[in-house]
């Protein structure tokens, strides 16, 4: 089973567009308050998470499917390399092919000790950085936006690695501003840290 | 009323000077309860120094500081987030079983990943930002 959450604090009507394209049968649930990033502690997206017939976690939050060829993307035209949309779309396809492999037949599960090995731990400052994004979304939605802005700003400085903390606090800010060149030179300044860190396999 | 934010609910309280409030309240906020050896939950209590507890009455920030979370005010005081302490999620982690949650789908009806236990979950994020 497929579940597809949509951060987006700005709530459904952001994400329907999308949603009633993909006629998807699975469910797409909306997370304003990005309940489930302070859950498994997620911080881009897409990220996923595999979890068993009995509930358990056997592949830890891991970017899915997603590549950092967009990095190497002509801003101008907005297109990349062939050979860098070839290699996204492979690596896109690899990550589908490892999710029908683990259903029909558990491969790629990891162990307990592998995926708690490879957890984020959580710190009283990404705890903090949580609370404060949590009181933003209520604050901006209950006519208090520039509060909210300085407490979702805080937010992100607390939680410099949540990129989907800084999108989105920019996103509330100004629509599209969560790709703008403010975004682009804070991706440049990861230097050889991925912005869509691989998955293991 | 003063509105508390936690992690997964929102309450309306009648509280003064911050977060003192009634046991009653502490308790519904939090799911924690005031006893003679602090605030109790299942077997886990956690002591409460005399500073937090009145009569009749409790500071649930200086509880919710004492567990570790993040207590954070709006200006006006008048709003406030209780963060789940790290600690508490990180032992959740790390305890393998997934997190459950309940979040409406895009028509409001409201879905728990507990729903789909006895099947396989591909759990995913995405956003149209």
């Amino acid at each position: 089973m497929v579940v597809a959450v949509a951060e987006e604090s700005r709530g459904a009507d952001h994400a329907r567009p999308w949603i009633d394209q993909a006629k998807s049968d699975y469910w797409q649930l909306i997370d304003t308050e990005h309940r489930l990033e302070d859950l498994y502690n997620l911080v881009n997206v897409p990220q996923a998470i595999w979890i068993d017939e009995k509930g358990t976690i056997v592949r830890p939050p891991e970017t899915a499917g997603s590549t950092d060829h967009f990095r190497r993307m002509d801003l101008k035209t907005r297109t990349l390399l062939p050979k860098d949309q070839e290699e996204r779309l492979a690596a896109r396809q690899a990550y589908v092919d490892a999710v029908r492999a683990w259903v029909t037949s558990g491969k790629h599960a990891l162990s307990a000790n592998a995926v708690r090995a490879n957890l984020p731990r959580i710190t009283p400052e990404m705890a903090e950085s949580r609370a404060r994004f949590r009181l933003g979304v209520w604050l901006r939605a209950n006519g208090r936006a520039a509060e909210g802005d300085r407490q979702m700003a805080e937010a992100s400085r607390l939680y410099p690695d949540s990129w989907s903390m800084w999108r989105q606090a920019a996103d509330l800010d100004e629509v599209g501003k969560a790709s703008s060149p403010a975004f682009w030179k804070r991706v440049q300044a990861l230097g050889d840290k991925p912005y869509y860190p691989p998955p293991k396999f | 009323m003063t509105k508390i934010l936690t992690p997964t609910a929102e309450h309306d309280v009648a509280a003064r000077d911050g977060l003192w409030m009634s046991p009653a309240d502490a308790e519904r906020v939090t799911g924690w309860t005031l006893k003679p050896e602090g605030m109790c939950r299942a077997e886990a209590c956690v002591p409460l120094p005399a500073s937090a507890v009145g009569t009749n009455e409790v500071d649930l920030a200086a509880f919710w500081a004492r567990l570790g979370g993040p207590v954070i005010a709006s200006d006006e005081r008048d709003v406030w987030a209780l963060g789940a302490p790290a600690d508490e999620r990180n032992a959740t982690l790390e305890g393998l079983a997934a997190p459950d949650f309940t979040l409406p789908d895009v028509n409001g009806v409201p879905r728990s990943l507990s729903q789909l236990r006895g099947k396989k979950v591909f759990l995913a994020t995405w956003a149209s930002w």
